[in-house]
């Protein structure tokens, strides 16, 4: 079986860098969607929560070559950026996390607003009357009773974005050291016949999904426990 | 200026609240309806939980007018909700430091020990999570939780309704007890005659989003007019001052302004005011002295008024000294045979007497 070489290790560091910012871009992003979309009362909040959810039903590739677009020389985004003296996304690290965090926003916005849903007006009008303003409610209210709903958001947004491949393929290539994350350096490995590097980074790969989703359920149970 | 003026109107999908009322400043006043009667809603839009049109004043404090809506932190009131709705990610003492931590020191009024020790908190603290109380203990601690912000107006929407009959036993001494030693005006909604009549010292009667009565408690649960004088236990309120033991028989007399009742052994120091309730239905009517009758509460008394209440009944109010009503309820058939007409002496023979405390 062949070993894993430095490209490799490269793409699996890669990876981890990718997923960690987006996961933490995505809670900046999330939270305060979330708790829009879980007390307004808007028209429009079912279309805002329509298009939060699209990444999860569109193709990655699709959404992944509309974003090629969107942020190439042509692209509105990509002629803002360029003005900004940012250069352009796509082929960089920088275009892999606007497409990640784009493509997982569902799976981080979606258990935070149940879970602020689930908390329900009540503690919150009693934190009211107890001199909390609404900031101070948001606060020590309801993201401490929300603490299951991040957990999930985290786990999932992270596990998501590492094993995201269309939508990185279409949008950040191939390039080494910048956008060859794990799954693309599975999928080289697998062009180039070298099953036995493809295992290793593939089992790599299922057993950490395991364990992210074994955090999970046992994370669940204990704060379904704590929260009865 | 020292008083509670409100007024409300607000249009709901099923429901319409126009409500006006002034309360004292002092004392429980009871919001007192049928469920759907608009009383909860009321009690919201006084701590601004909603938003209806209107104006509220506290003490001379404009909480709300056409230019001014104080949001609901800002409000220097405390509220008991119906279920106790304690945090769950907080132990039962961060609970009740919840408000007192948000508030100036210079404004608690109220020590945490004091509070403990009215509501028996001490061993629910040492419980530590609020999981671990049953339904009476957490509303206890809710109580505490709202008393320590020091609040100028306590609002308490059904505090025991959601609770279980031994639950809302357990409970009410302590209720009775913070009647007794709080300083700050109570707004207590309840549907339940008996809880008003052990707590409140007024009544203000609602009826379709609207307040259709509002007085002192005895007067007004003594209205023939209002529909709470016509419920199956209806009947008069009685604060009396206990004044004698009778060790042999096991009885105490209590003394009102133009009466005595004799009931059963109240352990309590001579000149303590007891409140009794005499339900319309205990209560028969006499026009010459029973003789040889085994009841021991014959009082004197005068029609002041009669009211046809269905087809068979007709319920009486009668006054005894001066100013105690009494209530009775009783068939047409003894009204005419007995000829009772308002203005008439008769003897108001009392059947038994339900004391509160």
């Amino acid at each position: 079986m062949d070993a894993l070489d430095p490209n490799d290790l490269q793409a699996v560091w890669l990876t981890l860098k990718l997923a960690s910012v987006s996961t933490l871009l995505l809670l900046l992003i999330a939270t305060p969607l979330a708790w829009w979309l879980a007390q307004s009362g808007k028209w429009y909040k079912g279309m805002v929560a329509a298009v939060v959810a699209l990444p999860l039903v569109i193709p990655p590739t699709v959404l992944g070559f509309y974003l090629l677009l969107l942020m190439g020389p042509r692209g509105i985004v990509g002629e803002l950026t360029v003005a900004l003296n940012l250069g352009r996304l796509p082929f960089t690290f920088a275009g892999l996390v606007v497409g990640s965090v784009l493509f997982s926003l569902p799976f981080a916005v979606q258990p935070i607003q149940n879970a602020f849903e689930a908390i329900g007006k009540r503690p919150l009008e009693v934190a009211a009357t107890l001199r909390a303003s609404a900031w101070d409610r948001f606060l020590s209210v309801a993201l401490p009773l929300a603490r299951p709903g991040f957990l999930t958001a985290i786990i999932l947004a992270f596990a998501h974005t590492v094993g995201e491949f269309g939508v990185v393929l279409m949008l950040g290539g191939n390039i080494p050291g910048e956008t060859r994350v794990l799954s693309v350096a599975i999928y080289n490995h697998v062009e180039a016949m070298e099953y036995g590097a493809a295992h290793w980074l593939a089992g790599g790969m299922v057993l950490f999904s395991f364990v992210v989703l074994l955090g999970l359920y046992l994370a669940g149970s204990k704060f379904a426990k704590v929260v009865k | 200026m020292s008083e509670i003026k409100a007024q409300f109107k607000l249009q709901l999908e099923s429901f319409s609240l126009d409500a006006v009322f002034t309360a004292p400043s002092v004392g429980v006043t009871a919001l007192f309806g049928q469920s759907g009667s608009g009383k909860t809603t009321l009690l919201r839009c006084i701590a601004g939980l909603e938003h209806a049109a209107g104006t509220l004043q506290v003490n001379g404090q404009t909480w709300q007018d056409a230019a001014t809506f104080v949001p609901v932190h800002k409000r220097p009131l405390g509220y008991v909700f119906q279920e106790a709705s304690l945090f769950p990610h907080l132990s039962v003492r961060a609970n009740l430091e919840y408000g007192l931590k948000r508030i100036a020191t210079a404004e608690r009024k109220v020590p945490m020990e004091q509070v403990v020790e009215w509501l028996g908190l001490g061993r629910l603290i040492e419980r530590g999570d609020p999981a671990k109380l049953s339904g009476g203990e957490r509303q206890r601690v809710a109580i505490g939780r709202a008393l320590l912000t020091s609040p100028r107006l306590l609002l308490m929407d059904e505090p025991l309704s959601a609770l279980d009959h031994s639950s809302k036993q357990e409970i009410l001494p302590y209720l009775e007890r913070l009647h007794r030693e709080l300083k700050i005006p109570v707004l207590y909604v309840s549907h339940s005659l008996d809880e008003v009549a052990r707590l409140a010292d007024r009544l203000v009667l609602m009826e379709h989003g609207r307040v259709i009565a509002s007085g002192a408690l005895g007067e007004t649960l003594a209205r023939l007019d209002l529909p709470t004088a016509h419920f199956d236990d209806a009947g008069a309120m009685v604060e009396a001052a206990v004044a004698q033991q009778d060790e042999t028989y096991h009885l105490t007399r209590l003394d009102f302004a133009g009466g005595q009742l004799w009931v059963g052994k109240v352990d309590q120091p001579f000149g303590t005011l007891v409140r009794a309730r005499v339900l319309a239905r205990d209560v028969s009517i006499a026009t010459h002295v029973p003789q040889g009758s085994s009841i021991n509460n014959i009082l004197t008394a005068r029609i002041e008024e009669i009211r046809d209440e269905g087809p068979d009944k007709v319920i009486v109010r009668m006054k005894v000294g001066d100013a105690q009503m009494l209530l009775s309820r009783i068939t047409r058939r003894s009204r005419d045979h007995l000829g009772l007409a308002i203005g008439l002496d008769v003897y108001a023979q009392v059947k038994s007497v339900a004391l509160m405390a």
